[in-house]
């Protein structure tokens, strides 16, 4: 069989497999967000944090909740890099660099995993599991409540702005739905051949005579939640390209399967909340359209590279696991690029310029193709809310989405969303270039050099966190910078996006009828793609115009 | 004077004139106003007030033209530091964006100008004269018309002007109101009842009338509409200032992409000068939606006025393109507003045209509309004469009167009576007792209520032989011809329509019926009306309704469009939104389509003017960074001659295409009432589409004349 038909094979049976789950995985989270009663663990954990999880929380409450939430969070994260000498367990690495660790906690509190470090020689065991690990289990979970929350605004009528229980929506997120979905994908991982160990690593005699020792981690575990929780920062520096974290076809299929179900799903979440599953079948519809856009760009351009090299390979393999090939890495990169996760099992950098342009472009799409757990869910949402503002109009009424009327507080906070990255990735890499300082970290010069930079405020800002390479990111104005640009980018949406909730919850639902914009058919979709692919394109052409498009054209 | 009853225009309720004559006082109106079709000339006109608006003040309040203005600014200065022919044609294009964009706006308030100075036409410098006691008949005092306060109460007689809006408080008298209406029947205005608010400028015609002042000087009618008209007053609509928000956030988005640019533009080795940043920012801002936003919301205010509907906001404009459920008066709006006959029915035995002829003797002094048209049916129906002829016009009239509920007429010893079956019947029974019909009639006449219809009984009485009921006449609300289709269209539009009446349910059904409403709310009293608004919109639905009297004053002030008749009351004007001259209440749906027609223009060139940047860029990111990256030529897919001429081209597309669409935003974009899938796919298609090919075909037609100019090409 040869490699195209293997990566169509391996594309149907992923597009079948996320199909068949897409409906109960979807209304079992709908039920999780909106049952009344709590697990008797859950209990436990609210006596024991003080929360009354009966209250229903406004707006402001609810962000005040999960912005407290994650700032605890990194402070934690932050201290255990810095103690892990004195907690032990180390495996004799010490206390992180407080730049690295500054830039990590950040990272993994905003889900952005974006990993400054080399992982093996940096982060003890202790650091990994009750540091890492519990962020990569609770900043999915907080995604996927302002998310709901968001959902909810539409949902209530006269609500008076109550959105629901933060700390509730957090608890159900990882015990409910994270935590057995991870268990089970850790298992299958593990019967796969991923590694999970706490040994330091394996001491080994190369072919050359010398003695060397293969590092080894408690990879099966960290990788399920890696990938399911759109988060995306390896165990290993490797990432999924690694052996111990994705040895063979059928894990890397897993893996990527893993990190688009629960952004696909979730659309059904939404239509079974609103009381329409045509709607998120329409949001569902943008986003593979985008994503199955975006996956033959990368394709076809790795399949067709030019350069000696790639041509003698018959396709443009460098930086490419020769296990892989080109259709499942393509199948990679774009789903990570796509969902915010970020994990790679191949070299973005070594990528054609419109291979690895496109890898930008699903970034500068800010993740909602089908975007992270939950943060793809709200990004479409609010998209969807300014395109039924750019042409709502046309359909002669004032704009309105899901019976909510969008008025001057609304538009005025979806659009603080939908800045918000781009502000931060055009001021970041403008900021970045103009330094003398950036010219000796990047790893190539002219357009290409460009794209490294774009690429990593791309990466930071939309909490994505891969990395093109190339750059070198661990001195301090690119710690801080991109650490600055990931909390923004984050933090900045879900203060607005709960707003938004907020103020759509205090509104009353407005029945649909013959003359309202109809927002669960085609045309919708058509009209959500082109604006998602119109306000990027107008954005960062500029940007892209000297880097992948001046490269790829050249 | 004397006041002729066949004279006078009847008003409010059962109001309606024929539809011919409507339309002819609406093509009268337009040319009175003067501000019907857009014309080029008026762009000259209005070029020194576009000028004026140039000063910061008044651009600072539109973020988007403000930056084009403050572009302007700084490209022109650089031009003075380092000329270059490039540079000061980019400067004057750019002064001429802003200058369009004024110029929209100015032609709009231009047009609603003219109109106000028509309305202020009917303000004269009158004197009023004023009461000086409690006494109505006291002494006069003679005051300047300006100078009156609130419940002054003046004296008016015939051939005066009344000098300011207020409520008869004692008197009838007949009032030319053509000035405000263009409508040259006088009406009837007397005190109490629904018929007593006079507005000043208006002139009497007949008689005598105490007025009493309800309105502050400079604060009347009149006076307001002129504010509005004009501008002056003019405050951005809710939708209006959320657009501009989302204006102002693409303008930041474009701010921040073109200066951060420049970084990258040094580091890729090709730094720009301000001048093409410049160029390149007001390029990709949407200036054209910017620009005519204003403009938008003015023309729409304009077109209300055109036909003769006043707002008192642009909210309330606004409001009537979301209206999904309109509340409309049987009478006058469905049908038209007094019964007519529509069908006899002749009991056994008698003969239809024996019938007819006892109809129509009955009903020849019957000088109401009902009396008329049952003369009319049978001068149809049966070829009978339709005027009373020499010999009939001596006979005796029995006129109808309310204890008696009948009426006829006794000629040559045969009488003949018309009028409620029960009445008729009792008439019968004392001049002969004939029971025998009596279950008969009762029989036709149960059928004739259950369509909506009302019976009434026709009998006669030979010269010395008992009385005969001969049939029933059936009289019956007459549905609007076309108004079923406009139902139809406004479901379409996903409007639904509620008929208030005050019929009972099962005469109101038969109408509902006929003329397709969707509901009925019968035997309807006002607080029937405001409890059924009020239900409406608890489920987030916007209401639209007419009313004129001053017990529909609390139902217009819930409604979110109150659509009030010029005829009615101080207080029904006071409480609605909106006020029709033409005191026409079917103008309802077309107020709900102007609405509608504001909000679509507005986002049909929103998408036009942000579908435009794709092409802008295809022109002048290849023309800026030819130098550094020639392979960027392959986006150069207009073949624009030179880096300075696709920059040029672009920008002088920018702005022409301001002015190419002026009279778009005056006139509105065509509007068809559709469903709103159909309306999103077309204009999608027109605007969006359009958008982004037309600047593609612009910016090539423009290069292949700007490349011929020294220094550019």
């Amino acid at each position: 069989m040869g490699d195209t038909a293997a990566g169509l094979l391996q594309l149907l049976a992923l597009l079948v497999a996320l199909g068949v789950v897409w409906r109960p995985l979807g209304d079992w989270m709908a039920r999780v967000y909106t049952a009344e009663g709590h697990w008797r663990g859950e209990r436990l954990i609210y006596r024991l944090t003080g929360v009354d999880p009966d209250s229903d929380q406004r707006a402001g409450t609810y962000a005040v909740a999960v912005l407290a939430f994650s700032l605890l969070g990194i402070v934690l994260l932050y201290l255990v890099q810095r103690l892990q000498g004195v907690l032990g367990f180390d495996q004799g690495h010490g206390a992180v660099d407080p730049g690295v660790a500054f830039n990590t906690a950040i990272s993994f509190v905003t889900n952005t995993n974006w990993q400054s470090y080399v992982p093996e020689t940096t982060m003890g065991a202790v650091t990994q599991m009750i540091g890492l690990t519990v962020q990569n289990f609770v900043s999915a979970a907080v995604g996927m409540a302002v998310a709901v929350a968001l959902v909810r605004g539409f949902v209530r009528s006269r609500a008076g702005g109550r959105i629901g229980n933060a700390w509730v929506d957090i608890v159900r997120g990882c015990t409910r739905i994270l935590l057995p979905i991870s268990v089970v994908v850790a298992l299958v991982l593990l019967a796969l051949g991923v590694v999970m160990s706490l040994h330091a690593g394996a001491d080994v005699v190369g072919v050359d005579g010398r003695a060397s020792t293969i590092a080894l981690a408690p990879a099966a575990s960290q990788e399920a939640i890696k990938e399911l929780g759109t988060n995306g920062g390896g165990v290993f520096n490797a990432n999924s390209a690694h052996p111990f974290e994705n040895p063979n076809g059928a894990t890397n299929w897993i893996e990527i399967f893993a990190l688009l179900v629960i952004p696909v799903a979730l659309t059904r979440t939404f239509g079974r909340m609103v009381g329409n599953q045509r709607q998120g079948v329409a949001l569902l519809g943008v986003m593979a359209t985008l994503w199955g856009a975006m996956l033959a760009i990368i394709w076809v351009a790795e399949a067709h590279a030019s350069g000696p090299a790639a041509v003698a390979a018959g396709a443009n393999l460098e930086g490419k696991e020769a296990r892989f090939g080109v259709p499942s890495s393509a199948l990679f990169a774009n789903s990570t690029t796509a969902t915010s996760t970020g994990a790679v099992n191949s070299m973005h950098d070594s990528y054609s310029a419109f291979g690895g342009g496109g890898t930008i472009l699903n970034m500068l799409f800010s993740e909602m193709t089908p975007g992270g757990v939950g943060t793809g869910l709200y990004s479409i949402l609010v998209v969807a809310i300014i395109a039924v503002f750019l042409a709502g109009l046309m359909v002669g009424r004032t704009p309105e989405y899901l019976g909510k009327k969008l008025g001057r507080r609304e538009v005025t906070c979806a659009v603080v969303v939908v800045l918000a990255m781009p502000a931060v990735v055009l001021l970041g890499t403008g900021l970045a270039i103009a330094l003398p300082s950036t010219g000796d970290a990047l790893g190539n010069s002219g357009p290409h050099g460009l794209s490294e930079v774009l690429y990593a405020f791309a990466s930071a800002a939309n909490n994505n966190g891969s990395a093109f390479a190339g750059l070198t990111v661990t001195g301090p104005f690119f710690q801080t910078a991109l650490g600055v640009a990931m909390l923004l980018g984050r933090f900045l949406p879900i203060v607005a996006v709960l707003a938004l909730a907020g103020l759509l919850a205090r509104q009353p639902r407005v029945p649909p009828s013959a003359g309202t914009l109809a927002t669960d058919k085609p045309l919708f979709s058509v009209l959500v793609v082109g604006t998602i692919v119109l306000v990027a394109a107008i954005t960062f052409l500029p940007a892209l115009a000297l880097s992948p498009i001046a490269e790829g054209l050249s | 004077m004397t006041v002729h009853p066949e004279t006078l225009r009847p008003v409010g309720h059962g109001t309606e004139r024929p539809p011919d004559h409507q339309e002819h006082v609406h093509a009268e109106r337009a040319g009175r106003v003067g501000a019907g079709a857009f014309r080029p000339a008026q762009l000259l006109e209005s070029l020194p007030e576009a000028l004026r608006k140039l000063d910061p003040r008044v651009q600072v309040r539109n973020p988007v033209m403000f930056v084009v203005w403050v572009g302007s600014v700084v490209v022109t200065v650089s031009a003075i530091v380092s000329p270059s022919v490039f540079a000061w044609l980019i400067a004057i294009w750019l002064w001429f964006t802003v200058v369009f964009a004024n110029l929209a706006e100015a032609v709009a308030e231009g047009r609603g100008r003219a109109q106000a100075d028509a309305l202020r036409r009917t303000r004269t410098d009158t004197t009023a004269r004023r009461l000086t006691g409690d006494d109505s008949s006291g002494p006069l005092e003679e005051v300047p018309a300006t100078t009156l306060r609130l419940d002054d109460r003046v004296v008016v007689e015939a051939g005066q002007t009344i000098p300011g809006d207020g409520e008869v408080v004692e008197g009838i008298a007949t009032v030319d109101e053509s000035a405000i209406t263009g409508e040259s029947a006088p009406v009837v205005r007397e005190s109490g009842g629904d018929f007593s608010s006079v507005t000043g400028g208006t002139t009497v015609l007949s008689d005598r009338i105490v007025v009493r002042i309800t309105a502050k000087p400079g604060e009347s009618f009149v006076d307001r509409m002129i504010a509005l008209v004009e501008g002056a007053q003019r405050q951005k609509t809710p939708n209006e200032i959320a657009l501009t928000i989302l204006l102002a956030a693409l303008t930041i988005v474009f701010l921040l992409a073109v200066v951060t640019l420049q970084p990258m533009a040094i580091y890729s080795g090709g730094p720009q000068s301000l001048v093409v940043l410049v160029a390149l920012l007001v390029c990709l801002i949407p200036t054209t939606i910017g620009a005519l936003l204003s403009t938008i919301g003015i023309a729409g205010m304009d077109r209300l006025v055109q036909r003769n509907v006043l707002a008192t906001s642009g909210r309330a404009v606004e409001a009537a393109g979301d209206v999904s459920t309109l509340l409309l008066d049987k009478t006058g709006t469905i049908t038209y507003g007094n019964r007519r006959a529509t069908a006899l029915h002749p009991l056994h035995g008698v003969d239809t045209g024996e019938l007819a002829r006892q109809a129509r003797l009955s009903s020849l002094a019957d000088t109401t509309p009902e009396g008329r048209s049952v003369v009319t049916l049978c001068a149809e129906l049966h070829g009978l004469p339709d005027e009373a002829s020499a010999d009939e016009a001596v006979a005796e009239f029995v006129p109808f009167s309310a204890t008696t509920r009948m009426s006829g007429i006794d000629l040559d010893g045969e009488s003949v009576r018309k009028g409620a079956t029960s009445s008729v019947l009792a008439w019968v029974r004392g001049h002969g007792d004939d029971e025998s019909a009596r279950a008969q009639v009762e029989a036709i006449a149960q059928e004739i209520s259950e369509r909506g219809g009302t019976p009434l009984l026709v009998a006669r009485r030979g010269a010395d032989g008992p009385a005969r009921a001969a049939g029933l006449v059936e009289l019956s609300d007459v549905v609007k011809p076309g108004i079923a289709e406009r139902f139809a269209e406004l479901r379409t539009m996903g409007i639904r329509t509620v008929m208030i009446t005050g019929d009972n349910p099962v005469t109101a059904r038969a109408i509902a019926e006929q003329s397709g409403v969707d509901d009925v709310l019968a035997e309807a009293t006002p607080e029937d009306k405001l409890a059924l608004i009020r239900r409406e919109q608890s489920g987030g639905r916007l209401v639209a309704m007419t009313g004129d009297g001053t017990n529909d004053a609390p139902a217009l002030a819930q409604a979110d469009v109150g659509v009030a008749m010029n005829s009615g009351t101080a207080a029904a004007k006071e409480a609605g939104n909106m006020v029709d001259l033409d005191s026409d209440p079917t103008k309802l749906i077309g107020v709900v389509e102007i609405g509608k027609q504001m909000l679509v223009t507005r986002g049909a060139l929103t998408t036009f003017s942000v579908a435009n940047d794709l092409a802008k860029y295809f022109a002048i990111l290849p023309a800026m960074f030819l130098v550094i990256f020639p392979q960027l030529a392959a986006l150069n897919v207009m073949h624009l001659a030179t880096p300075e001429s696709a920059i040029l081209s672009a920008v002088v597309f920018n702005a022409l295409v301001i002015v190419a669409l002026i009279p778009l935003a005056l006139r509105g974009v065509r509007f068809r009432p559709m469903g709103s899938d159909a309306m999103l796919r077309r204009n999608l298609l027109v605007y969006g589409l359009g958008g982004v090919v037309v600047p593609f075909v612009g910016i090539y037609l423009i290069d292949l004349v700007v490349r011929f100019i020294p220094g550019i090409g």
